[in-house]
């Protein structure tokens, strides 16, 4: 990789001169213009929206596509490769759509310079905004190919075949994609509709084709930015405070500096850093750093014991995101119950890192931040220059699960690249700065009610929940953890809720069932105790946990099979199969006497409301003694839509399943009144393999021609409750506190004899 | 013919004696009863049989790591051999279901089974026989309230003639004192209930107190030092070796937290104990400490100095060639010591629960098998729960590379003379041989 | 100047004796493989093999490694010819982000190697020094039960090349 930066304005390149803008009129099926997708499928193929995808934002179809004359192939996605497998989707997209061999297409993925502005690849829209893009945008530059090349062989359109990346007339002459394409082809606006293949006829999408990163990341391939050995080198570390709140008093920097390999001790205001010339050396030198730097001051954290009370008593910004007629007291048994969850940690296995080269063009950063173009313009904010001073390059890193230490620790190389201009600036966090000062998953409390009729349905529901904001990304240096501390800190602007149908600490807080009334109202908390964002589902994990194990205790108040109980409440008809699917995989309806201290549980939610549908099934044991739970078999089902990737498709769930388990049995972040003290894996368990099922099986319900919905994500909260059912059902006590930790279901089962909980 | 006649009344004198040994030794069978039904026990004394069970660290020799609880199967090697610890989960064929509340306290008063067999001292019956009939009711109503497994663990594995358990009638007359708990007037009421818990259901002793040929505890000696599972339990008499003395305070939070800052990681045996007092409530392991801080006693004036010194000298940040404090690999150190090791215990950053090595007490001991161990093994939580973790370092230094760090934590960072011979006892630890750890432990 | 022997080839290096491997390898070296996860031997991350077992790179200094046979993820084969462990893991598909995957498949190698008979609990024993945020723990239990069959079927469990199919 090139360590100089090229600072090109992406509006440049495109800018054509006088770029013919044309609408296609190649959609030649009526398609209907509802924009509501298709709830049943085989009634309607494909309602593509009258913009598909990120295509909405960035029309022009050479933004996406690029063809040289030499017949080379360019992909390009605003997204970024988390690890989850976009870049071989959405390659497969390209090559179907296009028709040329998987194998010749190039992908270029989120870079400020080169790349459409997708804003951040988070909340499982990979595959919906830019996948839809990439979808249309390929099948539009095939037509375009196609009608170039019937007026230069003279045959009509629709006699014509493409493959191999060339265009074939029906007496065997060919043209290929290179030798057609002209330079301002592709220089145009993409039509509302595209011509996309019968799905049919697919021979890459579809197909588990295998991943194209995984080869290098097996052999010791530079696969990540923290491979990344750019010429001239240097590492950077930074000295945290112990205590968030805590500010830079006094530092021998100059003890420091004498140290072997040391360039510079970077100081603004209570940001300290180092540069050296080795990695190893750098963090002997911050070490040193850290012993001689004096804090002062700290903040004031809220006792972790009763975090839920906290939370329930900071003022709240209410707003009702629900309400269908809600009485408040109809006939019928009401129940409710109380639901929290803790502050809990991306905790990726590698620690952020970036990479910063400061010239005098402008600044570059490689960076695996999840929104390359929020993060160009943080960055330029902190620094004081004009955005486009700015570039930043995604490079893969260690999976994030959402907003970590990413977007901080460019901030860190960036600041620091300053202090050695031309050099670039390898800042790698260490495992205790990723611990204790990523942005956390926020502490959520919800409350649930219900009413139950004599008839076992429910016919009145209520659902409250209580969060911080569940975004911190940037967009403005506030967001960026070291411009607090600089000596003119920025001030993180003010949290919002983020809006619904999606939204964020009541993502999937409206029930996807059909109660007669209900009412649902979003409490988002702007102060934060703790500094928090976006993790995995934000806060679905928490509604879906809470709706689904309140779910099983109705079922079991109604006396009803807790799968039955919510196929009678389910109209959707992808949710009802999604649910039967699972419970037919798992055997839910034969399952016979079981050994005292196992059971099974069921969980289910449609990602968003809007996304992928996916329920889980499964079995575990509770070992009264130590309070150890360990899950069994895991049967889940997922409607994603069409599915481009099948594998794909599976390591996600697979992964939300092990992950949630790993969240729903171990995790929270520890803290005392002024510092974090989850510092360490020793401080922060997290799942081994120990803790790892038996089996997870993955069934995945295709649907061809239906829009790809989100998937990443969807996994968690069904999980989560599948477990708490579980235990619920292995020993007769309800655990609605997050995580079941050992200590919790011992203290839960401590009295209860055996026979009355197994 | 004399000779022969000599012969023959040996013979039958010994018969006779050994007749009258087996009908000294005998204990009739308890009939055994239904299995009770986990109804009929009170949910409190449940709970409050739970809290006894932690203390008395039952899981820790009746659970076989990963397995189901209570059931058995651990091995507890010891000088004689190795013993299996049974199954006492209330399963009627292979566990104590069939027990009724007098066979069980007849087990833990007076060490004999219900079919009226001799139990081993493994089976701390010496320090379980001043319980009280409350608690015992308690941890009965426990144990008839677990989960039932179906399994036997597996024979001991003791050499002629160990196996023969009427045997243990002659160890019980020479070294058994029935009885239960006489409190120290003279003491508080806090100190009482920790010496009732420390020397009845804690069994402390059983590790901390050297033990005879036999295998006894020399009870003259109570606390000076002994081996468990060929770690060393160190002194907790004025001649324990902890650089900071311990106080009350701290041996609470030890031994409830499995840490203490100025102590370091309950390794070993201890890591189960103090994982299962983290179940205890507090005042009944603050008594604990406070009954233990007593024996450890007040430190003189010159050990409460040098703690005081060398906790102040730790607490600058000194030049970067301190030996044992801040964080670089300065010329002149150990190289592996500080590649292997400074990253955690000299960074003075209180990232892990790491602490300076000039605190601990492994490197204090007479003997290095502790430190040894921690080297080889690395400290382990065998929970998922929040505690310390440090790596094993054996395959990754060869044992040339573990003695010599060793060495050097011994001298250069705990200022103490060298270990003799650090490479047998590594090999002794090798070959399991070193269930003794080097004799006396103190 | 020390002389380490990496994935059988001799290598001098100038860095502080007391540097731990880890850094050598990826700052000095170039060889990326082993991960920087957390640098105090909990997460598995940095694992590389020493003499046949599985250590943590972070926190082994070259100091001790004179003279012993150090083997990387780059000492099991290659992209263009993949050992039988990472042929195994590009089958499973076995990663997500695949940050953690060099150490597991290390820690497996070393066990692999020790007990070619390996079965799944083992496996599962084994690889508990080692952790994955993705959840790829599924799949790499499949990759690592492919690798042990394999290599069983090659009868070696070295780094020579497997092709699928051409095993003997």
């Amino acid at each position: 990789m090139s360590p100089v930066p090229h600072v090109v304005s992406r509006r440049g390149v495109l800018a054509g001169s006088g770029a013919l803008v044309m609408s296609f009129a190649l959609a030649r099926t009526a398609f209907a213009q509802d924009p509501q997708e298709a709830q049943n499928v085989g009634e309607e193929a494909r309602k593509p929206l009258p913009q598909p995808g990120s295509l909405k934002n960035e029309p022009l179809l050479d933004a996406w596509i690029r063809i040289d004359a030499d017949g080379r192939i360019t992909v390009f996605t605003g997204k970024a490769e988390l690890g989850q497998g976009i870049k071989t989707a959405l390659l497969q997209v390209a090559a179907e759509q296009l028709d040329v061999p998987f194998e010749s297409l190039t992908l270029v993925t989120a870079d400020t310079a080169r790349t459409a502005n997708e804003g951040y690849t988070a909340g499982s829209h990979s595959m919906q905004d830019s996948g839809t893009a990439i979808l249309h945008a390929s099948a539009q530059v095939r037509a375009l190919l196609v009608a170039a090349a019937a007026g230069r062989l003279g045959v009509a359109a629709d006699r014509l075949r493409t493959g191999g990346a060339a265009v074939t007339a029906p007496d065997g002459r060919s043209l290929s994609y290179g030798e057609i394409v002209t330079a301002e082809m592709l220089h145009v606006n993409a039509a509302p509709q595209s011509p996309l293949k019968d799905p049919a006829d697919h021979t890459v999408m579809g197909r588990p084709v295998p991943r194209v990163d995984i080869p290098a990341k097996v052999t010791g391939g530079a696969a990540y930015v923290q491979d990344m050995r750019p010429t001239g080198l240097v590492h950077g570390r930074i000295v945290r405070p112990p205590s968030p709140g805590a500010r830079l008093r006094a530092v021998d920097a100059a003890a420091v500096e004498q140290m072997p390999g040391v360039l510079k001790v970077v100081r603004n205001g209570s940001f300290l850093g180092v540069v050296a010339e080795g990695e190893w050396p750098c963090i002997q030198a911050m070490r040193r750093l850290a012993v001689l730097a004096r804090w002062e001051g700290h903040s004031d954290l809220p006792d972790a014991a009763t975090i839920d009370q906290t939370i329930l008593k900071l003022p709240s910004q209410d707003t009702d995101i629900l309400d269908t007629g809600h009485l408040g007291a109809p006939e019928g048994r009401r129940f409710e119950a109380t639901f929290t969850k803790p502050y809990q940690m991306h905790a990726s296995i590698g620690p952020s890192c970036a990479i910063a080269q400061a010239t005098r063009d402008g600044m570059t950063v490689w960076t695996h931040s999840q929104g390359a173009y929020p993060l160009r313009d943080a960055l330029a904010e902190m620094l004081q220059v004009p955005p486009d001073k700015v570039r930043c390059i995604h490079v893969e890193g260690s999976g994030c699960y959402g907003h970590n230490g990413a977007d901080d620790v460019a901030a860190d190389a960036a600041l620091l690249a300053v202090a050695v201009p031309d050099r670039p600036v390898r800042v790698q966090w260490m495992r205790e700065d990723e611990h204790r000062y990523e942005p956390y998953g926020p502490a959520m409390v919800a409350k649930l009610t219900a009413v139950l009729d004599r008839s076992g349905r429910i016919v009145d529901w209520t659902h409250d929940v209580w969060s911080n904001t569940h975004l911190t990304r940037p967009g403005r240096a506030g967001h960026l953890l070291p411009a607090l501390y600089l000596q003119q800190p920025f001030t993180p602007p003010p949290p919002k809720p983020l809006p619904q149908p999606e939204g964020g600490g009541d993502r999937n807080a409206i029930p996807l069932y059909r109660f007669p009334r209900g009412r649902v109202t979003n409490h988002f908390i702007p102060d934060m105790p703790l500094r928090v964002s976006a993790l995995r589902s934000l806060g679905a994990y928490h509604n879906v946990f809470a709706i689904e194990t309140f779910l099983d205790d109705l079922a079991a108040a109604a006396g009803i099979d807790p799968v039955e109980f919510r196929l009678n409440h389910m109209e959707d008809p992808r949710a009802r199969d999604v649910i039967s699917k699972t419970a037919e995989a798992f055997g839910w309806s034969s399952a016979g006497t079981r050994r005292p201290g196992t059971g099974r549980g069921f969980g289910f939610a449609r990602y968003k409301n809007l996304g992928a549908y996916t329920a889980v099934a499964l079995d575990l044991t509770v070992d009264r003694d130590s309070g150890a739970v360990t899950v069994g078999r895991v049967v889940a089902a997922v409607d994603s839509g069409e599915a481009v990737n099948p594998s794909g498709i599976r390591n996600q769930i697979e992964g939300a399943i092990v992950q949630s388990t790993s969240w729903t049995l171990f995790e929270a972040v520890r803290f005392d009144r002024t510092r974090i003290t989850s510092r360490s894996w020793a401080d922060y368990p997290i799942l081994r393999f120990d803790a790892v099922p038996a089996s997870v099986e993955v069934h995945i319900i295709d649907r061809p021609g239906q829009p790809f919905l989100g998937t990443g994500e969807s996994g968690q909260g069904p999980t989560a409750a599948a477990i708490a059912n579980a235990v619920a059902d292995a020993t007769g006590v309800r655990l609605r506190d997050l995580p079941l930790d050992r200590a919790k279901v011992r203290t839960a089962l401590g009295r209860r004899p055996a026979s009355r909980a197994g | 013919m004399r000779f022969l006649k000599v012969v023959l009344a040996l013979f039958v004198l010994a018969g006779l004696g050994f007749g009258g040994f087996l009908v000294f030794a005998h204990r009739p069978a308890i009939e055994a009863a239904a299995a009770p039904r986990p109804d009929w026990f009170d949910d409190a004394l449940v709970a409050r049989g739970a809290e006894l069970a932690a203390i008395g660290n039952c899981s820790s020799c009746h659970t076989v790591e990963g397995g189901p609880a209570l059931a058995g199967g651990r091995a507890l090697r010891t000088p004689f051999g190795t013993i299996y610890g049974t199954n006492i989960t209330p399963d009627p064929d292979t566990g104590i279901g069939r027990w009724p509340k007098e066979a069980f306290a007849r087990a833990m008063r007076d060490g004999v089974d219900r079919a009226g067999e001799h139990l081993y001292p493994a089976f701390p019956y010496d320090h379980f026989t001043r319980l009280t009939d409350r608690d015992i009711d308690a941890l009965y109503a426990y144990l008839m309230t677990r989960t039932p497994v179906h399994d036997t663990a597996p024979a001991n594995d003791l050499p002629f003639p160990l196996g023969f358990r009427p045997l243990l009638a002659g160890w019980k007359l020479l070294f058994f004192r029935p009885g239960r708990f006489e409190p120290d007037a003279s003491a508080t009421a806090e100190v009482n209930h920790g010496a009732y818990l420390v020397e009845s259901l804690a069994h402390c002793g059983a590790c901390h107190t050297p033990r005879n040929a036999l295998g006894a505890e020399e009870t003259e000696r109570r606390f000076a030092g002994g081996t468990s599972d060929g770690w060393i339990a160190p002194a907790l008499t004025t001649r324990n070796p902890a650089p900071v003395p311990w106080t009350a305070e701290a041996l609470a939070r030890y031994l409830k937290q499995g840490f203490d800052r100025h102590h370091g990681a309950a390794s070993g045996p201890m890591i189960e104990v103090a994982r299962n007092l983290s179940r205890v409530p507090d005042q009944d392991v603050a008594a604990m400490a406070r009954y233990v801080a007593q024996s450890v006693g007040e430190p003189s004036r010159e050990r409460a100095e040098a703690a005081r010194s060398l906790l102040a000298e730790l607490a600058e940040p000194g030049p970067a060639s301190t030996t044992g404090t801040a964080g670089a690999a300065a010329p002149g150190r150990d190289p592996i010591y500080a590649g292997a090791c400074g990253g955690c215990h000299d960074a003075a950053r209180e990232i892990v629960h790491a602490l300076p090595l000039s605190l601990v007490t492994a490197a204090r001991l007479d003997s290095p098998a502790n430190l040894l161990r921690a080297v080889l093994e690395g400290v382990h939580p065998r929970d998922r729960t929040a505690g310390p973790l440090m790596p094993g370092f054996d395959g990754a230094l060869t044992d040339e590379q573990i003695v010599q760090v060793t060495q050097h934590v011994r001298t250069a960072i705990a200022g103490e003379p060298a270990w003799d011979d650090v490479a047998g006892m590594l090999r002794r630890i090798r070959t399991g041989d070193a269930s003794d750890s080097g004799g006396d432990a103190r | 100047m020390i002389t380490l022997t990496i994935n059988g080839t001799r290598h001098d290096v100038s860095s502080d004796p007391a540097t731990p491997l880890l850094y050598v390898l990826r700052d000095e070296l170039g060889l990326h493989g082993a991960k920087y996860g957390c640098g105090f031997g909990q997460c598995g991350a940095c694992t590389v093999m020493v003499d046949g077992r599985a250590v943590y790179s972070c926190v082994t200094p070259v100091a001790a490694l004179p003279g012993r046979e150090i083997k990387t993820v780059e000492g099991l084969g290659t992209i263009d010819s993949p050992g039988p462990m990472q042929r195994a893991f590009m089958d499973e598909q076995a990663a997500q982000c695949g940050y953690c995957i060099p150490g597991m498949m290390m820690r497996a190698q070393a066990l692999l190697e020790q007990n070619p008979a390996a079965g799944e609990q083992d496996i599962r024993d084994h690889l508990q020094a080692n952790l994955c945020r993705c959840g790829t723990h599924m799949r790499i239990l499949a990759a690592v039960q492919r690798a042990a069959d394999l290599m069983r079927s090659a009868g070696d469990g070295g780094p020579s090349p497997v092709t699928t199919g051409a095993v003997r």
